[in-house]
């Protein structure tokens, strides 16, 4: 790795502060960003950690709106009680991210803010359709995700927290790359009293909103109502694990277990 | 950068560059080589380690990062030399012949130690499911399954 200087404040304003600087980056868990950093795709001039800011940790809910730091850990959010009353769905998500070790320093903040083709978070923040809270504005996730590693963030801006709206029901269900545990496919829909929405991860170079989904389901909730569902592979992403014709058929799969799952009762 | 913490229960200061990593650190600088670097690149679990009890990859950490925190790696968990020493997870990796070369055995028992503390009745799927990140190129895992499901079962007996 490159040499870079380092900080380590306890405060937003601090922080943001710090990142105004040349060549800034913020490290949240490291995990994306450190291996990044070894293969020289990235070399900062200086690193701004966020763990000890308090204000980015914490996840909070009203009954209505789920609000989560953006330096929650993925294993937080698995493990939160908050979380599984509000949105069961959300921490199911967070708890099949990767490994325990990466959950134990991956970040909700982190993970967004990279925009993985095939991350997990970035299906849930655009199908809950959250807000995105920053540093200096909120962003709707309809905005937010704007293509391969490309988010509407800006040079310095910090992501602080997700607001995320409670559903009637949601589900998230992944194909994952057996090695890395990426998502080869993943499909979260969310049932809200104005409809259902369904995002799409993996299957494409950004996650995205799958709309003849969205209006088959907002007409049923029921997994019958995508029974046989397929969509135009055209575009789709192509690799040696799977091809645009087995994505495309594994969008239709992964979105009848996801509303299968979002239709199972709480235990 | 000067960092102050604790390493298997006792006061460590030392001055680090940023760029180093707690591996490097461990390994190089402090003489820890019981904590692996098997691929580098967080993928392998050989270099598992506890920062305050929680089970992380030391590859991709910083040093300077663990400045006031508590780790813990494969050289403290036993009291002493010695069968008879050894932390109840260790004592089954060996009785359980849970490991052929050993590369990967530090990083599965502090994954493991962390696993077990976590659950009090494991079943050897949610075993099976956090050894996610630990990757052993030798034994086909199921030795070192029932050393974990045996070690947790003597951890929690309070043994
Ligand atoms: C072995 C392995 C398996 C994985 N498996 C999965 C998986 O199955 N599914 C999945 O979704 N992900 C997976 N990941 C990725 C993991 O979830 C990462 O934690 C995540 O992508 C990055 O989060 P982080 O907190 O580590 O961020 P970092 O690596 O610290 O940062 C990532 C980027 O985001 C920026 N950033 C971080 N926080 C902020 C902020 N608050 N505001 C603005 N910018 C910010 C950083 O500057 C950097 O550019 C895996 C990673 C590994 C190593
Ligand atoms: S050396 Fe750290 S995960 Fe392989
Ligand atoms: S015992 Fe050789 S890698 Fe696991």
């Amino acid at each position: 790795m490159r040499s870079f200087a380092y900080d380590r404040p306890a405060t937003i304003d601090r922080a943001v502060a710090l990142l105004a600087g040349e060549g800034a980056l913020a490290l949240a868990g490291g995990m994306t960003l450190l291996p990044t950093m070894k293969l020289r795709l990235s070399a900062p001039e200086a690193l701004v950690d966020l763990s000890s800011i308090a204000d980015l940790k914490g996840i909070a809910s009203d009954g209505k709106t789920l609000t989560i730091g953006a330096m929650t850990r993925h294993a937080d959010v698995a493990r939160s009680a908050e979380v599984a009353k509000a949105i069961p769905g959300l921490a199911r998500l967070a708890g099949r991210i990767g490994d325990p070790q990466v959950r134990n320093r991956g970040t909700l903040g982190g993970s967004l803010a990279n925009n993985d083709p095939a991350a997990d978070y970035p299906a849930a923040v655009l199908a809950l359709g959250a807000t995105l809270v920053t540093s200096r504005r909120e962003i709707a996730a309809d905005e937010f995700f704007r293509g391969m590693f490309e988010t509407a963030l800006e040079p310095g801006e910090l992501l602080t927290a997700v607001r995320f709206p409670v559903p009637y029901a949601a589900a998230y269900a992944k194909f994952p790359h057996p090695a890395s545990r990426f998502a080869l496919v993943g499909v979260f829909v969310a049932q809200f009293k104005a409809g259902v929405r369904v995002a799409v991860t993996g299957a494409a170079s950004s996650v995205f909103r799958c709309h003849p989904l969205e209006a088959r389901l907002s007409e049923n909730f029921a997994p019958e109502a995508v029974a046989g569902f397929t969509v135009d592979p055209k575009g789709l992403n192509s690799d040696i694990h799977a091809e645009p014709a087995f994505r495309a058929h594994l969008i239709g799969v992964m979105a009848r277990r996801a509303v299968a799952a979002a239709l199972q009762p709480a235990v | 950068m000067k960092i102050s913490f604790k390493l298997n229960g006792k006061p460590v200061d030392v001055d680090v560059e940023p760029s180093l990593l707690l591996s490097e650190l461990l390994r190089d600088k402090l003489d820890l080589t019981g904590t692996h670097v098997g691929c580098d690149t967080s993928q392998c679990g050989a270099c598992v380690v506890h920062l305050d009890d929680e089970s992380v990859k030391s590859c991709t950490i910083l040093a300077v990062s663990v400045d006031g925190r508590d780790v813990t790696t494969v050289e403290g968990l036993a009291l002493g030399e010695g069968i008879d020493r050894l932390h109840p997870m260790q004592r089954a990796f060996h009785e359980n012949h849970g490991l052929q070369c050993g590369f990967c055995t530090p990083g599965m028992l502090m994954s493991a130690i962390d696993f077990a503390k976590r659950h009090p009745k494991p079943t050897e799927h949610e075993v099976r499911q956090w050894l996610e990140g630990n990757i052993c190129r030798c034994t086909g895992y199921q030795n070192i399954v029932r050393s974990v499901l045996a070690g947790a079962a003597a951890m929690n007996a309070g043994n």
